[in-house]
């Protein structure tokens, strides 16, 4: 066999070492894409409001996936912590999904009712007021900073676009439900409601 | 998985195995030299040549070898599309084993508390150091690790009580939860900043701290009509409702002259969340146990 043919021509080269290593990606990723289980909600299931979607993009900016995952594996030392293990039609409606990979933090895929609100307001304004041994940054520009109002049909009409079931409805009362609030309540209001959906052990 | 996509990765995963090996054989026999012979193919660079020797051989056996295990694997586990594999592996089944395993251990163990009185279970030493681990876990976030507290996360360690420290009271609370309601203004939305003055003043009062006598009569006249319904004509409070005692310096959400204003003027709202289906009645039950120790000592 001559490999001097492959070696030598690197415009016959490339494409071969693409379908090489593609092989992964079309075993474990692709068949995922038509997979019943990942497009299917799981009952009860709903897309965020206007408010918890502006508090999800909130969650975004400030790169609170770098520190806490939504990815509750199923290990029990994880299930004991923090509920129900995490399943695919939990997060079909989220673009993207925010499972992250690294966890500085504790996971917050269940975090939704585990404590008040008075708590994650007050936490997230210093989280050594309420957790002295916290090393979490503080965030007290979300009690000022008011919502854009103007851009939150725009991400409903983005979303619906890829599939998330937003009614006219929905997007015609989106700027009117965020108008005037704070960014504060928009992120409390994204995580009171964390995993709730799917809620026992 | 649809048919198609269980013969898609079937296909792709033998056809990288067995492709593999094919690759592996075809090349090996059409090597020119069985043995070193150090030829080279004819280019070098700085020095270094490129030399058309066969593949080693601890290479070849590697290479071999992986394929071997990549089959095996396939054949064990849940590999092939649909098919389930011959050990039947699945990661929500390992899950469940686990859980299985260990309830089957810790099971004995909390049905032995949960058959506790929770006095009795508060003095049990053992049984507070499970407790406390549970406590750290699932309380401390809100209450410290120590039970004590925050602005406006009640101190469990002292004797002052929003819901009631009887064991049994404690074990609700943690159960379903509590949700506080101080009204803004009390129940005479109303009133006037002098008016929340004056209360001020008369809550101040309680332990020395008004310097205005005037203002205190004027505000225990204005507690009679916008707090007594909850806080009682005496101010101590009443557990039923978890109207907090206001004569005892003890202040969930701030002593100061401008917290207590603040609280008047905007109301609050504490949220104890409910355990229950979280952690499940034994634990509850032996935490209870734990939260009432805190008091007791």
């Amino acid at each position: 066999m001559k490999h001097e043919i492959i070696e030598k021509n690197l415009g016959l080269m490339i494409p071969l070492i693409v379908v090489a290593i593609s092989f992964g990606f079309l075993v474990e990723v692709v068949p995922l894409f038509f997979h019943k289980d990942m497009k299917t909600p799981i009952e009860g299931l709903t897309p965020h409001t206007a408010l918890e979607l502006e508090g999800r993009d909130i969650y975004i900016r400030e790169g609170c996936t770098t520190c806490h995952t939504q990815m509750i594996r199923p290990f029990r030392a994880e299930t004991e912590r923090y509920g129900h293990y995490t399943v695919a039609g939990e997060h079909v409606y989220e673009h993207p999904f925010l499972w992250g990979s690294k966890r500085t933090g504790p996971d917050l895929a269940r975090v939704g009712g585990r404590y008040s609100d008075d708590w994650q307001r007050a936490h997230l304004y210093n989280p050594r007021n309420v957790v002295p041994e916290s090393k979490m940054p503080a965030y007290p520009w979300l009690f000022t900073a008011k919502i854009d109002h103007k851009v939150t049909a725009d991400k409903m009409r983005a979303l619906r676009a890829v599939g998330v079931p937003y009614t006219d409805e929905d997007i015609a009362g989106a700027a009117e439900a965020v108008k005037g609030k704070r960014e504060i309540e928009a992120m409390v209001a994204y995580l009171q409601q964390l995993g709730t959906v799917l809620k026992n052990k | 998985m649809t048919s198609f996509w269980s013969f898609w990765t079937s296909i792709i995963i033998l056809g990288t195995i067995f492709g593999s090996l094919w690759l592996l054989y075809i090349v090996r026999k059409s090597e020119p030299f069985k043995t070193e012979t150090d030829q080279s193919v004819g280019h070098e660079f700085d020095g270094i040549e490129e030399l058309d020797n066969p593949m080693p051989n601890w290479w070849v056996i590697m290479f071999v070898a992986t394929c071997i295990w990549g089959f095996g694997y396939a054949i064990l586990y849940p590999t092939l599309g649909n098919y389930e594999g011959l050990l039947g592996w699945t990661s929500t089944g390992q899950w469940e084993e686990e859980v299985a395993q260990a309830d089957e251990k810790y099971a004995p163990i909390f049905a032995k508390y949960a058959a506790t009185p929770i006095a009795a279970l508060a003095k049990d030493s053992e049984a507070m150091k499970v407790g406390q681990r549970l406590f750290a876990n699932n309380c401390a976030v809100c209450h410290g690790s120590s039970g004590r507290g925050a602005l406006g996360f009640p101190n469990l360690t002292d004797d002052d009580w929003l819901y009631g420290g009887e064991p049994e009271t404690i074990k609700q609370t943690l159960l379903l939860g509590r949700n506080g309601q101080m009204p803004a203004k009390g129940l005479k939305p109303d009133m006037t900043n002098s008016d929340v003055n004056d209360l001020t003043h008369y809550l101040l009062a309680f332990s020395n701290r008004s310097d205005d006598a005037a203002a205190v009569e004027r505000g225990g006249k204005m507690f009679q009509t916008a707090c007594v319904a909850c806080h009682g004509a005496d101010a101590k409070g009443v557990q039923a409702i978890g109207a907090p005692n206001l004569t005892d310096n003890i202040w969930l959400y701030g002593s100061s002259a401008a917290k207590i204003t603040q609280t008047l003027l905007h109301g609050r709202a504490g949220v104890m969340p409910a355990q229950e289906q979280a952690l499940g009645q034994e634990k509850v039950h032996l935490l209870a146990a734990y939260v009432y120790s805190l008091s007791q000592e």
